[in-house]
């Protein structure tokens, strides 16, 4: 090492907007490295709609057709909001390991990082939600809205990724394992997708358990992604399903940068 | 002055992390902190990083204050941290490339500050690797590469050199001797004895959370004292006479070595030895070669906190 070191001083400040392009070409960069990471995020979904479709289908809704086009749109409700978990366990990995330490340190804006997270996080959502829409597609889903209704559905789910992201943002803030993180988040998410209407329709339940599935915020999400896939959507169901995403996005947004700047 | 704290303190529940410690770092030097596991290194560090909020005390970082103006300060420093703070997934390129680009170089400027720093830092054959599969060694100077992105005023090295093989140990030195020269103030914690008095210009040594000592190497060692004086005169017929008096000004036992050439004690301080010297002079004794062997730092730590420096007492944060 014969080098000497010259001053290198530093450039133009960047905006905030190319800070977080740039933590956003981090997540591209980890798809490009860890191509894995995809399998953990569509395999669930995907047993998810072989097994229910296959196994229950038929008794369920006369047939494995008519309960695919049920289920779909339900299970690309509850991908979106699994995978909402991995982000957390990436942020409380990043956190473990001392990397934003370093981001910390550094002059620039300090929400970037988050905004970064959530450009990954979109990235996900839509990779992931096209492979079981294409799954669906072959198995014989047809979206009766056609491509308007199906991009409108991924547009609620990209809001309900961003609000419901920020729960597992606070969570991998707080707790510093991302084993915990998964298991704090999947205990919570568990009954919120079962006791939904993701799977069956709430009118068989017993009274006590459709109060509550109609009450789940999950249950309006559900209804609104399977309202504009299949042409049935109102105004009404698509804004109270944006409701619950709002509300966490308002609440949790603020309280991360709190924690964010307090660890 | 590069780095000057007053007072800072910290606690974490009932664990006095930082009790309150004042330092001076002036530009252009290498400092260490000097200290066991647990003493408060990482988390005065950190405070000084702008990563932790002080409970006490106020600093300056090249006159910009930490408490007023945290930005101000990120824009002049750099932190390595104890553990490697890069993207194990990514390339060590990538990596540097990241980094850049969020302090503002653009697309292909990034890229060629990345291929120097990774030329410099001897990292260019493994530039395309993930950093997960870099030795110790590479993952210790691609992080310092990191911190250099954009010549910081201030450098925080949090321990270096752990965990490394002498090997690496050696090229890292090297590393930092070369940016001090290049002007960098750099701030360095450490555990071990050997690396502050290799590298640092000045040294404070910390413990439970209090600065115990500070000054350079030579100055600790001559606080502590207890150094050994050696004297050898011109008529070792006289030696005699000679340790008499050594040994009635001094309070020590004098030897004599094997071969009846020299005479050595033990002294307390510096002065005491000067004055025993020249009681010798003035008593007419011909002196024709002294040394006063400096005390190890190790025997330093030993004798500032009672307890060898490897002796851990649990680990602070």
């Amino acid at each position: 090492m014969t080098k000497s070191f010259t001053r290198v001083e530093r450039p133009t400040p960047p905006g905030p907007l190319s800070n977080a392009l740039t933590f956003g070409w981090r997540a591209v960069l980890k798809f490009k490295h860890v191509p894995e990471q995809l399998f953990d995020l569509v395999m669930t979904p995907i047993m998810f709609t072989l097994l229910f479709t296959f196994v229950f289908g038929g008794a369920l809704a006369g047939s494995t057709g008519n309960y695919l086009q049920y289920l779909l749109p339900g299970i690309l409700v509850q991908t979106v909001l699994f995978n909402a978990v991995y982000s957390g366990m990436g942020l409380s990995t990043d956190l473990s390991k001392g990397l934003f330490d370093r981001f910390r340190s550094l002059p620039i804006w300090s929400l970037a990082p988050f905004a970064g997270l959530i450009v990954g996080d979109f990235l996900r959502h839509l990779i992931a939600g096209g492979i079981i829409l294409g799954i669906g597609l072959a198995l014989g889903y047809r979206a009766d809205s056609g491509l308007i209704g199906v991009v409108g559905a991924f547009l609620v789910l990209l809001a309900v990724g961003f609000g419901f992201g920020w729960c597992f943002i606070v969570l991998g803030l707080l707790v510093r394992t991302p084993t915990t993180v998964m298991t704090l988040g999947f205990t919570v998410l568990f009954p919120l997708v079962f006791a939904s209407n993701v799977m069956v329709d709430p009118a068989t339940m017993p009274g006590w358990l459709e109060a509550f599935v109609r009450a789940n915020p999950v249950t309006w999400i559900v209804t609104a992604v399977r309202g504009l896939m299949d042409g049935t959507v109102t105004a009404g169901a698509v804004g109270l399903a944006l409701l619950a995403p709002a509300v966490l996005a308002l609440i949790l947004m603020p309280l991360s940068l709190r924690l964010y700047r307090r660890s | 002055m590069a780095v000057a704290a007053r007072g800072l303190s910290k606690s974490f529940g009932h664990l006095k992390a930082v009790d309150g410690i004042d330092l001076d770092v002036p530009e252009g030097e290498i400092f260490a902190i000097l200290g066991p596991n647990g003493a408060g290194k990482t988390t005065l560090m950190r405070m000084l990083a702008t990563l932790i909020v002080p409970d006490g005390g106020t600093a300056t970082i090249l006159g910009r204050d930490l408490a007023q103006d945290p930005a101000g300060v990120r824009s002049q420093i750099a932190l390595t941290g104890q553990f490697a703070s890069l993207d194990e997934d990514l390339t060590g390129r990538e990596n540097l490339i990241l980094l850049a680009r969020l302090w503002g170089f653009s697309r292909a400027g990034s890229k060629a500050r990345a291929a120097e720093l990774l030329d410099a830092f001897d990292l260019a054959d493994a530039a395309t690797r993930q950093v997960k599969d870099y030795s110790g060694g590479m993952r210790r100077r691609l992080d310092i590469a990191a911190s250099l992105i954009v010549t910081p005023g201030v450098l925080f090295l949090d321990e270096p050199t752990t965990g490394l093989d002498p090997t690496a140990r050696q090229k890292v030195w090297r590393l930092i001797r070369q940016l001090a020269e290049s002007g960098v103030t750099i701030l360095l914690t450490t555990q071990y004895l050997e690396e502050a008095d290799q590298l640092a210009r000045r040294i404070a040594v910390i413990d439970h959370g209090r600065k115990i000592a500070e000054g350079t190497s030579r100055e600790l060692k001559a606080e502590v004292g207890a150094g050994f004086l050696s004297v050898a005169l011109a008529d070792p017929s006289r030696l005699d006479a000679a340790a008499a008096l050594l040994a009635d000004s001094l309070g020590h036992e004098v030897n004599r070595n094997a071969e009846d050439t020299h005479l050595s004690v033990m002294v307390d301080t510096p002065a005491a030895a000067n004055a025993a010297l020249s009681a010798l002079i003035e008593a007419g004794f011909e002196v024709t070669d002294f040394e006063m062997g400096a005390p190890s730092l190790e025997e330093v730590f030993f004798a500032l906190t009672g307890r060898p420096a490897d002796d851990t007492e649990g680990d602070a944060p």
